[in-house]
């Protein structure tokens, strides 16, 4: 693959996400003023010593949105790494093993799947302590029952390939099955999914922080900022804007390169399938 | 004579976008020209890839998947059909050409009832009313020998066999009174028994209603039945066009010869029946839902020869592989290998047992990794049952591949830069290193281009020669049969009709289904299949 | 998007992840369908109506498989709940409470009794549409979501009338002019507003349309003596919001599965019987069309049932959603319970009948052999 390849689309999705990237893990050294610091009058306009104003409480909101990025790519990319690992593992066992295990997996995850996401995590969110662990894991466990369907599907796509009897009859073992003959072939669309994952985790975790169940003040994150400033609507101050849009912009980003890399993938089985 | 169909200078590309790469033209057929008159019918033939059903829809100014006329005329009775425009071609199109596919299953539209598509390109333009158009559908499905004629229409397309769906489909052609009909490989999904029948049905039709028509396949036989003149073609040119006599009977050129004689090889049997390495005796399997699909089946085969098992689409051979791998446990009976029985199971044998035993599948594409090197496909059975690794395994795998007549250039390739033949060859390596006694070859030939299985058979013949491995050959092809087995067994519907030495087989006299078998596989030869239809029109007048 | 729906990302339906995505809405129905689960009746007397009846049989159990969902997501909501860590009793009277008020408040709200009886006590009044009684204002919980759903169900109507016809016209739009241009905006637009959280969606129109302009009303309150007129003025924005919300999905679902069938061979047959244009669509290509399009629109009218809570929170606007987060915020449990189960509900009833829609538009089960 060369660099040219990648279209301009996918690249301003990576140039997004590097930048986030950036302010996430220089937070400190990058932010004008501290986190939770207050410098000035509350809801400065745009311009002078605070370029995005000041917020509800008269804290730059530069500085916030960029210790917002630390801890929303941070809580977003814990639980997709964990949903997705879970997921995986649990699908990729439940293909491979079938049987009495796919049925006991799969009726269960659609159990879990039958009650929408949000409203899942708000009862279970308002019984639990309000912890950041409990946060991410609640995310993830949630999200991992759309990874274990994606995961199922795709693995049981390739399980019943030849090459895969072919290593069965052969005598391998479990293990290189999955992981010499399948996981290969899933690593394209998988890698796509993990991009939606991560995307869709960043708006949840959003909205969960907008409604007040995320992440507690007075920590930065960006659906608590849009929180914290909403008041301000009405009185035309765009501060809660400023959040929103960076939620926004990142998930667009994420979303741009997935829709490349899933043009990619099915461009590739359109090649193998025309030959 | 006018010409009702005349093709000048013919050429047809198509632009493919590589991801990551500048768009890339390809020209898929380039000067091909060729005239037909009413009534007529010219064969295409080639191989897949040659261009034939390109040509073939560019009598109905029609590109498949981006294919684009760029050059030459098509006249339909002196008329360039390209230079119609979108609404000048839907005049043509389902009016005076009509097009049948290679699947009817996908090309007629599930949510109707057959009658309704049969007539409908006839309403649509015009050509009858609808009393007339249903009357004219009731005699086509009669003449094509459709059960109750009556009511045929009057069901759904997933209501009907293949080979039924086939002949609709001509219905559906024929319909509208078309002047020339292009025939897309119409036979080609179907079991030999079944397309003797379409093909009889076929050109019965095309007689009685003086059509024209382009027929396209890759098989010559089939061709030879139907057509007035054939083309052959390659790689999108022309090779030779003639006469079907002169095509077959004296060809001008090699490709032509070779096609010509392809699988004309028979192979004396060996009669050496001591030594015998596998024994299936009364297996019967089903699988879990209760259906079952082998009954009592008993065969056996001794060292180092080759047992063709034959049989049509749901003869049950497939199932009998996969019982002798172990993939599907037999519900009774039981198979010895060298003396010794093997568990029923897969689960159950010993490394040993599954080296000695290896399989060759039909679609090497999907048999192989994809993300895997030939280096990695053919060594990875010398690592595992051998414990070689590094040079001595590259060693080894230099070896197979100079035993398959394929050179180290491959060895770090990955099977999507390899051609179909390249593949299966990589895929017999593959069954080779494990060094088996046996070999289960599942169609191995029958999705590649005759040359080419032609030179799959003549491999796996050589190297039964240098290494006296026992081959299990499943095919639907007698032609095979006859080129490499030893002792053939005959399926049908699950059970055993018929076993024994080749020359006992295929020798007269016959049972019922052995006999239809035989006489169903199209010789390339003129007039077999007016001879074929005439002693059984004979026979049944006996009856 | 408030990560309600399990319908999420972009370009559902190219690439082979997005297409196991795509079916995964109603792949828990074909799934179960070929493996009945256990419990459904397997006797000789079934399988003769399977074989006699495929049709009616798929759809019965499809609706069984419904009931028995919605019975085990009220296992879970309540069995869940009460498997958590810490005391309702403590949560209810803060931090400082004596044991002996703890002890009255057990008892007040029937906590002492075995958890099997409060469950069946839960359900049946559940059945009957009787939730119990708030902790938070002690009204009963059946009363005050009367009037909240209603308030939900005008708010979801109105911006499934709005998107259902809008994303259908645009999803042909971009098939009619696939990979041409009309197409790519499309697709680039639609994909940044699958990205857009609901609030940010929401509070950049109430500053556009109710603060700069003055246009539109905000809060979007409503009320019992409201007239029809001013109540569809009032939630103007909210649907807005809803029909951004879930245009672009619906829309990209749409145009794949038209797609789908418009690559299909029988479209190609037609187009070589010289058909027009139109008669391709209407007859060849839409009858085999409708089903995924239902099937689409179904589903994302399951989501939007749940998108209507982060709407609600912003536009406090007085629906089910915001009565929901409130109740979490305080953890008024009763209520909790009663909204979750109400929203799964709806959510199970709305998949099933995207289900069964597709079952009845196939024709190979519509006329079995």
């Amino acid at each position: 693959m060369r660099l040219s390849s990648i279209p301009i689309s996918a690249w301003v999705g990576i140039a997004g996400i590097t930048l986030a990237l950036f302010c996430a893990l220089f937070a400190p050294w990058i932010a004008p003023y501290g986190e939770r610091d207050v410098v000035g009058d509350i809801w400065l306009p745009m311009g002078g010593d605070f370029p995005l104003g000041t917020d509800n409480l008269g804290r730059d909101l530069l500085s916030r949105l960029i210790f917002g990025a630390r801890t929303t790519i941070f809580v977003a990319l814990a639980a997709t790494v964990i949903s997705f690992s879970l997921g995986m593992l649990l699908s990729f066992t439940a293909a491979v093993t079938g049987g009495f295990v796919d049925q006991l997996f799969s009726r269960f995850n659609d159990l879990m799947m039958a009650i929408p996401t949000l409203i899942f995590a708000l009862v279970v969110l308002a019984v639990l302590p309000q912890q950041l662990w409990i946060l991410i894991l609640v995310m993830a466990v949630l999200d991992s029952t759309r990874v274990f369907r994606i995961g199922r599907a795709v693995a049981l796509d390739v399980a019943v390939m030849e090459f895969v009897e072919a290593a069965r009859l052969r005598g391998e073992g479990t293990s290189w099955i999955i992981f010499r003959e399948i996981l290969p072939n899933t690593l394209s669309p998988l890698l796509a999914e993990f991009g939606l994952r991560f995307a869709f985790s960043i708006l949840f975790l959003s909205t969960l922080s907008f409604l007040g169940l995320g992440i507690q003040p007075p920590a930065a994150d960006w659906g608590g900022m849009v929180k914290d400033n909403k008041d301000g609507i009405i009185f035309g101050i765009s501060a809660a804007l400023v959040p929103g849009g960076a939620i926004a912009g990142l998930a667009i980003c994420v979303n741009l390169v997935v829709d490349w890399l899933m043009k990619r993938t099915s461009s590739l089985k359109g090649g193998r399938g025309d030959a | 004579m006018p010409d009702l169909l005349s093709v000048k200078n013919l050429k047809i590309e198509a632009t493919s976008y590589p991801p990551g790469e500048p768009p890339k033209t390809v020209t898929l057929v380039e000067n091909v020209s060729f005239d037909l008159q009413k009534g007529k019918v010219l064969g295409l033939i080639g191989e897949s890839g040659a261009g034939k059903s390109t040509i073939g829809l560019s009598a109905l100014a029609y590109g498949r998947g981006g294919a684009v006329i760029t050059g030459g005329q098509v006249l339909l009775n002196g008329k360039d059909i390209l230079t119609l425009g979108r609404d000048g071609v839907r005049t043509i199109r389902g009016c005076k050409v009509c097009y049948v596919a290679q699947s009817a299953a996908a090309a007629f539209n599930p949510a109707h009832k057959l009658g309704e598509q049969v007539i409908e390109a006839a309403l649509r333009h015009k050509i009858m009313s609808r009393p007339e158009a249903e009357k004219r559908a009731l005699y086509l499905f009669k003449v094509l020998g459709l059960p109750n004629p009556e009511t045929f229409g009057d069901r759904y397309p997933h209501q009907v066999s293949g080979g039924q769906l086939q002949r609709a489909m001509t219905a559906m052609a024929l319909c509208p009174n078309p002047e020339l009909i292009v025939f897309d490989e119409p036979t080609t999904a179907l079991d030999v028994t079944t397309q003797i029948d379409v093909l009889a049905a076929i050109k019965h039709a095309i007689e009685e209603t003086h059509t024209a028509a382009l027929y396209i396949t890759h098989d010559l036989a089939v061709v030879a039945q139907i057509s007035d003149d054939i083309m052959v073609l390659r790689h999108g040119k022309t090779v030779e066009y003639g006469t079907t006599k002169q095509i077959i009977e004296a060809p001008n050129q090699d490709y032509t010869r070779a096609l010509v004689s392809v699988r004309q090889t028979k192979r004396e049997e060996a009669r050496d029946q001591s030594n015998t390495l596998l024994k299936i005796e009364h297996v019967s399997a089903g699988y879990a839902n209760g259906f079952k699909v082998l009954h009592d089946v008993s065969m056996h085969l001794p060292k180092g020869q080759t047992l063709a098992i034959v049989g049509e689409s749901g003869s049950g051979k497939s199932t009998l592989a996969r019982v002798i791998t172990g993939l599907l446990p037999p519900s009774d009976g039981k198979i010895t290998f060298d003396g010794k029985e093997l568990p029923r199971a897969l689960s159950g044998r010993t490394k040993d047992e599954l080296r000695r035993v290896q399989m060759i599948y039909q679609m090497a594409d999907t048999a192989m990794n994809p993300r895997q090197t030939v280096r990695d496909i053919i060594g990875r059975p010398i690592s595992f049952y051998y414990g070689l690794h590094g040079a001595k395994k590259t060693e080894r795998v230099r070896q197979l591949l100079d035993q398959i007549e394929m050179g180290d250039r491959f060895l770090d390739r990955y099977p999507a830069e390899l051609s179909g033949g390249q593949k299966q060859r990589v895929a017999i390596a593959r069954a080779l290193a494990a060094k088996p006694e046996l070999i289960l070859c599942d169609e191995p030939t029958s999705a590649l281009d005759p040359l080419v299985a032609e030179g799959i058979l003549n491999l796996l013949l050589k190297l039964q020669e240098e290494t006296a491995v026992s081959y299990v050959f499943i095919t639907h092809d007698i032609a095979i049969v006859r080129a490499i087995a030893d002792s053939v067994a005959v399926m049908h519907r699950g059970k055993l009709v018929r076993f024994g030495p080749k020359s006992k087989v295929l020798s007269p006299p016959f049972d019922d289904y052995t006999d239809l078998l035989l006489k169903s596989v199209p010789e390339m030869e003129l007039g077999w299949l007016e001879r074929v239809l005439t002693t059984r029109r004979m026979e049944s007048a006996g009856n | 998007m408030a990560g309600g729906g399990p319908i999420t990302g972009p370009a559902l339906s190219t690439g082979p992840a997005a297409g196991g995505e795509g079916l995964s809405q109603s792949a828990p129905v074909p799934g179960a369908l070929v493996t009945p689960p256990t419990g459904v009746v397997t006797g000789t007397f079934w399988r003769r109506f399977t074989l006699r009846r495929p049709l009616a049989a798929l759809i019965i159990q499809r609706l069984g498989l419904s009931v028995g969902l919605l019975f085990a997501v009220s296992l879970m909501i309540f069995g869940g709940v009460e498997a958590l860590p810490g005391d309702f009793a403590t949560t209810y009277l803060g931090q400082s409470a004596t044991p002996q008020a703890v002890e009255n408040i057990r008892k007040d709200l029937g906590l002492d009794k075995p958890l099997t009886e409060r469950y069946l006590n839960w359900l049946g009044g559940a059945v009957k549409g009787d939730f119990g009684t708030s902790w938070a204002s002690k009204n009963s919980v059946s009363e005050q979501i009367g009037n909240r759903l209603g308030n939900s169900l005008f708010l979801a109507f109105f911006a499934a009338l709005v998107s259902v016809p809008l994303a259908v016209a645009l999803g042909m739009l971009a098939v009619q002019y696939r990979n041409r241009l009309p197409d790519k905006i499309i697709n680039v637009v639609s994909l940044a507003a699958i990205s857009l959280p609901e609030f940010f969606v929401g509070y950049l129109l109430i500053l556009f349309f109710a603060v700069q302009l003055g246009v539109a009303t905000f809060p979007a309150t409503v009320y019992d003596s409201m007239g029809f007129g001013e109540r569809l003025s009032a939630i103007a924005l909210p649907v807005a919001t809803l029909v951004l919300v879930v245009l672009a999905h619906m829309m990209r679902m749409t145009r794949a599965a038209i797609l789908n069938v418009m690559s299909s061979a029988y479209v190609e047959t037609a187009e070589l019987k010289g058909l027009s244009a139109f008669r391709i669509i209407a007859k060849h290509a839409a009858p085999n069309a409708v089903a995924p399009v239902i099937n689409v629109i179904a589903l994302n009218l399951a989501y939007l049932v749940v998108g209507v809570v982060v709407v609600e929170v912003v536009f406090v606007y007085p629906g089910m959603g915001q009565y929901m987060v409130d109740a979490v915020t305080v953890r008024d449990m009763p209520v909790v319970q009663a909204c979750g189960l109400i929203f799964a509900a709806f959510y199970i009833f709305l998949n099933m009948a995207a289900d069964i829609l597709a079952i009845l538009a196939n024709p190979r089960l519509r006329h079995p052999r």
